[in-house]
């Protein structure tokens, strides 16, 4: 897997021109077919089609031919250009034009793999769809083959509704990047993100946004005229917490990602902010200041008991669990510049993470626990950097400036920022190695905060 | 409309001190600090205290005034990254501690506000102190505690939503908001 092999140096990450021409000539077709055949599936105000800045040096070679979408499905998308965009903008990937490639089977006994040697392609991914005339449902089958060995790797099945189009595509896509690169995939996962109109004016509005991990089919799960932030995902993929300041001042929310419920479990005079899952979803770390300054708490869901975590008259904020819900990490200024540091939760053993720079905030650690990325400033730019807590060594993973909030894919190799493009707020993505970049641009209004989902319940049926 | 009596002369020489130590000519505009003269010919010079029946606020019942029935300055500025407050800012916020020690049954909501740079958890920490700092002033100045509340807004409400540093020295700030 040459994708993890190796961390190229930050300067290389920020100054080396990466030759993308074949890549951009391969997905431009990609892109301008999910514009052209599926206009209807995004909501008005989902986010723009993904622009691809850079990828590894030599992605794998794959051909996903266009699945067999007989009358009336040939409405919808194409598999192939759902599966096709998900594994391009992992950025180790690049999927063949459709266009360039020499036959379109759909079934085993259609294919020659010496078509497919021919075009240099080391894997081939061909499916089929039926429409089930008894109850309006939809057949889904593929097959991804070793074109060099000339046989399966993996094959599925699936019994969808004709709204899971695009959550069956994403599927097929985690499976195939999970038997090529054996890491599992997150494409059919989702973001929370807050999107925001004429924030300061009197016209301003805030929305609370989901949608999928490509930014496609978002829906609006809070809308105010008051500022909303800090969303963070219940570990279950169930829940949001979040911060509204819909009373007046902050307050943290608790609401139901698919239902009715919302409830406002604090409401305290000053900072409420920060809600952050522990790993067993049963606690949310958080920061009140109703004690004159911003400290962090730990609260227990189910009694709404509050405990105290931290005691300095600095500023305490941001925390972020340990992934084994032992302890919290969270940015502090009681050393006279913010800096990251860790507390131990049984012992309140406190250690200082961050040493280099002089701006260091909102940290998230890796699924591994041993790896930090957070917002680091250097030279007066803020940008999202990577920090080994071993060896203490920080690779600054983005160029741009006002990074921000960053988010880890659940499987922790990517992450997902907000940053300005043109004078506006966009989320962008970085690989964890900084090799592979993609934007998320927006035409709808400010976007920022996101929240990368962890891996959903599965709702597809596999048959 | 409320309506309250002058000042002491106590709190004159505080307010008349506080301005000649904040003395400055930065463009605050409408903040025109001055004496209570006389200006109704009607009102017989009295012995020791001025006594004169004067509104605090503007017609609207929320726009805090000054003796010449200006409105005075409610927003505050800051460095940057800093919850310092501004010596020139000094005498005007003596003022509004007068009007508020006047006016017990009013409050303030001090608002604090960041610019983009920096996290947005941590700007909500740091607008937090910039309206801590009027408050605390305010309270040494005599205002009640309960008729304060600090409410912290990070960087979540630009006044100016520009990316560039004009933009950004004018929403480091903190505003004070009657109600």
């Amino acid at each position: 897997m040459s994708y993890v092999t190796g961390f190229v140096s930050a300067r290389n990450v920020l100054m080396r021109p990466w030759a993308l021409s074949h890549l951009r000539r391969t997905y431009f077709g990609l892109i301008l077919l999910l514009l052209v055949v599926a206009p209807g599936l995004q909501a008005a105000s989902s986010l723009d089609t993904i622009i691809i800045d850079r990828g590894v040096d030599e992605p794998i070679r794959i051909s996903i031919v266009p699945f067999a979408m007989p009358e009336p499905l040939s409405d919808e998308a194409n598999l192939s250009s759902i599966v096709a965009f998900d594994l391009a903008r992992s950025g180790q990937f690049d999927p063949l034009a459709s266009e360039n490639m020499l036959s379109y089977p759909s079934t085993r006994e259609a294919v020659f793999f010496r078509d497919w040697r021919i075009l240099k392609s080391a894997y081939l991914v061909i499916g089929r769809t039926q429409l089930l005339p008894e109850d309006g449902k939809v057949l889904v089958e593929f097959e991804l083959y070793d074109v060099a060995g000339e046989r399966s790797l993996e094959s599925g099945s699936f019994t969808i509704e004709r709204s899971q189009w695009r959550d069956v595509g994403h599927k097929i896509a985690d499976l195939v990047y999970a038997k090529i690169t054996g890491v599992q995939g997150a494409f059919a996962t989702k973001i929370l993100y807050v999107l925001a109109k004429d924030a300061g004016s009197t016209s301003a509005r805030y929305q609370l946004e989901l949608a999928d991990a490509d930014g496609a089919r978002a829906r609006t799960l809070y809308s105010s005229a008051e500022p909303i932030l800090s969303a963070s995902w219940s570990p279950d993929g169930r829940q949001v917490a979040y911060v509204s300041f819909e009373t007046g001042r902050p307050s943290i929310i608790l609401q139901d990602i698919d239902g009715p419920y919302r409830e406002r479990l604090t409401n305290f005079k000053g900072i409420n902010s920060s809600p952050v899952f522990s790993p067993d979803g049963k606690s949310l770390a958080m920061v009140l200041s109703r004690g004159g300054d911003p400290e962090i708490f730990v609260m227990d869901i189910a009694s709404r008991k509050l405990r105290r975590i931290t005691r300095h008259h600095g500023i305490d904020t941001e925390p972020a669990w340990s992934p084994d819900g032992k302890s919290i990490v969270f940015t502090s200024d009681r050393g006279g510049r913010p800096q990251i540091y860790q507390v131990e939760l049984a012992t309140n053993f406190l250690e200082r993470l961050t040493f280099i720079g002089d701006y260091n905030a909102r940290a998230r650690l890796l699924p591994d626990g041993k790896h930090l990325v957070f917002v680091h400033r250097r030279n007066g730019v803020f940008h999202i950097a990577w920090q080994d807590l071993e060896k203490d060594s920080v690779l600054v993973l983005t160029a741009t400036d006002l990074d921000e909030s960053p988010s880890l894919a659940p499987n922790g190799a990517m992450l997902m920022y907000a940053t300005q493009d043109q004078g506006r707020g966009i989320l962008a993505v970085v690989s964890i190695d900084g090799r592979v970049k993609y934007r998320l641009p927006s035409s709808v209004g400010d976007v920022r905060e996101p929240a990368w989902s962890p891996f959903l319940p599965d709702i597809l049926s596999a048959n | 409309m409320p309506t309250q009596s002058r000042l002491s002369s106590a709190a004159l020489s505080i307010l008349a001190a506080l301005f000649i130590a904040g003395c400055s000519s930065t463009a605050t505009g409408p903040v025109n600090q001055q004496e209570p003269v006389e200006q109704n010919p009607e009102v017989v010079a009295p012995v020791e205290v001025v006594e004169e029946v004067i509104s605090d606020f503007a017609e609207d019942n929320n726009t805090p005034v000054d003796g010449s029935g200006q409105p005075i300055s409610r927003t505050f500025y800051f460095e940057y990254d800093k919850a310092i407050l501004n010596p020139s800012d000094l005498a005007v916020l003596e003022v509004h501690a007068q009007i508020l020690r006047r006016n017990s049954d009013r409050s303030v909501v001090v608002q604090g506000h960041c610019d983009e740079r920096g996290t947005r958890e941590y700007n909500l920490a740091l607008g937090e102190r910039r309206a801590a700092a009027i408050s605390s002033f305010l309270r040494s100045a005599g205002v009640g505690s309960r008729q304060i509340e600090v409410v912290s807004y990070g960087e979540e409400r630009p006044q100016n939503p520009a990316h560039n540093s004009a933009a950004w020295a004018q929403n480091r700030r903190a505003v004070v908001e009657y109600r």
